[in-house]
């Protein structure tokens, strides 16, 4: 306990210099300029940016990154509100009463709510991230290969257990990820697979150009398939409007931490912003008193997805610092960019790397003030931005993608590689295959192998090794528990509808 | 926003494919990726060796799951009907996806230039993909476009080039200015 807040003061020793909290703030301007474009997400956006930071020291370096992320779950509210287009996936439940109050010409009071529900959101998670990270890392610190690779597993099971969509898609959107993170040189028996012979595939694929081209290319594909006729309600935010709104708010406190809590759940298994906000919508519909009225245009509504989408994607970065696995792909991106800053991601970072776990840590309380007032003050700006012809701006986005993949390995391989994972994260996304996996699988595949290998050297093949203690079976037995989910449920279901 | 589209592909409301014919393309393709990795896998061994399992171990099972993952899902596709089996696009959608793509690829191409096509360079191919993007799709005069494109091109140029000293693909413009 006390160990944390010493460690974070010192933490905010090293965040608070004016260097940072500029590239705070550039990092916040920038994330909600990419929430709000289309065809720029967190994920893609921190992924073009990222070669541009490998001269930064590594603590700057991952502050303007991470803030980058922050100003993009706050971005996607406004298009949520404004023009009912989710700019992220996890602001699709923000739409349903945000959009409504808007066209009530209550948009001022829809965004105010969204932000500083998010805000809240985030703070609640950072605080847990505080107290609870030196303590998951503490015990990481034991973990051999099996219990390594028995996490790796519950976090691919995960996927398996809480996506909606049809199991096998997610199954084979994973292994497609996995199989893509083997191409090239075998780092335990130095023999190529799946080369062909290509020069150009010795290298293996980079996960960066997958997510420029799987959420970059293919969010503008399926962006212009819908002809953008953006009409958009009017922004305008004043400090009276903030100012009342902040007065109801407190009302919600009940379905704020609620929220807060499924978030912090969510978000620490993989692929929750999404799925939390969706649930968190639910109970606070269902917890309301005037439940019925959601979706015409209710604060609560907005409240509630908004907290726990927040929550959720801030404390994706407890498992991606601690146990150095991502909760989504946008913390896949920034765990890439440890890589790339020469630090290892884990537990060790917490003996090692102090000075960056807990700037970082500290970053991340002051990156959500600095983003709730920019934010407030710059909705008409950011608002503005969306009414740029299509024709001018897609070409352009186009253009920031094929730099960015460029710049990753200076290849134009990378490029051609681009477009095409757009096509595929084209037919993808309209196919329900998620896309989340895939990239988690693609960053953390030569991980998880190796983890398998090392556990396995020497057993011959007994498999009976990921239940030889009491934490590595426990792990395990999770994620084959959340793997049958959803055949477990259905028989649930079955038997359920017998018995009426 | 306005797009600019002609009025003749807004109206063509017909599927462009059915969800079923893509659905089970996707898979079929999968299947196939996923017996490629198998195959590979096999080809430099996917058992055990003397101190663990081989290369292919991991990637064979992992291919395995692909194609046994993406035949379910074509026995799926193949049963969808009824409403079920909607259009996965509609032609007047598959136009303004594929005048999207066409563009980018040969913008793309364009930068170092494959075979015969010569390479102008990033910062000259971006120029003329966007100068392009504006004139079909959004149909503003050149007195917009040329500021613009030039614009945008030499801010790139400026950012990459002078100020992150992040060296792009250059062409012979830039080399006329003395950059190579």
């Amino acid at each position: 306990m006390i160990e944390s807040i010493t460690s974070l003061l010192q933490g905010f020793t090293v965040a608070l210099t004016p260097f940072n909290l500029m590239l705070m703030a550039i990092g916040i301007i920038l994330g909600v300029l990419i929430g709000v474009l289309p065809g720029l997400g967190g994920a893609n956006g921190v992924a073009i940016l990222l070669p541009l930071t490998f001269t930064m020291p590594p603590t700057s370096a991952i502050i303007l990154l991470s803030c980058i992320y922050w100003g993009a779950l706050f971005g996607g509210a406004i298009t949520s509100i404004l023009f009912n287009i989710p700019g992220e996936p996890w602001s699709v439940a923000t739409t349903f009463d945000g959009y409504p109050l808007a066209q009530q010409g209550k948009a001022g009071q829809a965004l105010t709510s969204a932000f500083t529900s998010s805000f809240i959101g985030a703070f609640v998670a950072v605080v847990m991230i505080t107290f609870l990270a030196p303590f998951v890392a503490k015990l990481a610190l034991k973990f051999g290969p099996k219990e390594n690779f028995s996490v790796y597993l519950l976090t691919f099971c995960a996927f398996v257990g809480m996506s909606k969509g049809a199991p096998w898609k997610t199954i084979v959107a994973m292994m497609l990820g996995f199989a893509l993170a083997s191409v090239g040189l075998d780092n335990v028996t130095g023999s190529l697979r799946l080369t062909f012979g290509q020069e150009a595939l010795l290298k293996g694929f980079n996960f960066l150009i997958a997510v420029i081209g799987l959420f970059g290319i293919g969010e503008i594909l399926l962006t212009i398939e819908e002809g953008l006729v953006f009409k958009g309600a009017k922004a305008k935010l004043n400090m009276q409007v903030v100012l009342e709104t902040w007065k109801e708010l407190p009302k919600y406190w009940k379905t704020s931490l609620r929220s807060s809590a499924v978030g912090c759940f969510m978000g620490i298994v993989p692929g929750g912003a999404t799925p939390a906000s969706f649930m968190a919508y639910g109970v606070a519909k269902r917890m309301s008193p005037d439940g019925n009225d959601f979706g015409k245009g209710k604060v609560e509504g907005v409240v509630a997805p908004e907290t726990a989408a927040h929550a959720a994607g801030t404390s994706a970065l407890l498992p991606m610092l601690t146990l150095g696995v991502p909760g989504s792909p946008t913390a896949a991106v920034l765990l890439g960019g440890l890589l790339i800053w020469g630090l290892q991601p884990g537990p060790l970072l917490f003996v090692e790397q102090k000075d960056f776990v807990w700037g970082l840590i500290a970053s991340m309380y002051l990156g959500n003030i600095v983003g709730l007032i920019i934010v407030l003050t710059c909705v008409p700006l950011f608002a503005a931005i969306l009414r740029i012809p299509f024709a001018i701006i897609a070409p352009v986005i186009l253009v920031i993608c094929a730099i960015g993949a460029y710049t990753v390995n200076n290849s134009m391989f990378d490029v051609y590689m681009m477009l095409v994972f757009g096509v595929l994260g084209y037919l993808f996304k309209k196919l329900d295959y998620p896309l989340a996996p895939l990239v988690l699988a693609l960053v953390l595949g030569d991980r998880t192998e190796e983890a398998f290998r090392q556990a396995l050297l020497g057993t011959g093949g007994d498999l009976s090794v990921f239940f030889s203690n009491g934490l590595v079976g426990t792990i395990t037995t999770l994620a084959l528990t959340l793997l049958f989910w959803p055949l477990v449920s259905k028989l649930l279901a079955m038997v359920r509808s017998k018995w009426k | 926003m306005d797009t600019g589209q002609h009025e003749s592909q807004a109206a063509d409301e017909r599927p462009a494919a059915s969800q079923r014919t893509v659905e089970c393309a996707v898979a079929v393709l999968l299947l196939l990726v996923g017996a490629v990795v198998m195959w590979d896998s096999w080809r430099i061994g996917a058992g055990w060796g003397e101190d663990g399992p081989k290369s292919g171990y991991f990637p064979f099972y992992i291919g395995l799951f692909i194609v046994a993952g993406s035949a379910i899902n074509l026995w799926n596709g193949l049963r969808l009907k009824g409403e079920d089996n909607g259009a996965f696009v509609l032609k007047s959608q598959f136009a303004l996806v594929w005048s999207v793509l066409w563009p980018t690829a040969v913008f793309i191409v364009l930068i170092r230039g494959i075979g015969p096509v010569p390479g102008v360079g990033i910062y000259v191919a971006s120029m003329i993909f966007i100068a392009w993007f504006m004139r079909r799709l959004g149909q503003y005069s050149w007195l917009k476009i040329l500021p613009i494109g030039v614009g945008v091109s030499l801010y790139f140029f400026i950012m990459f080039e002078v100020w992150f000293k992040v060296p792009l693909p250059k062409g012979p413009l830039e080399a006329l200015f003395g950059f190579d």
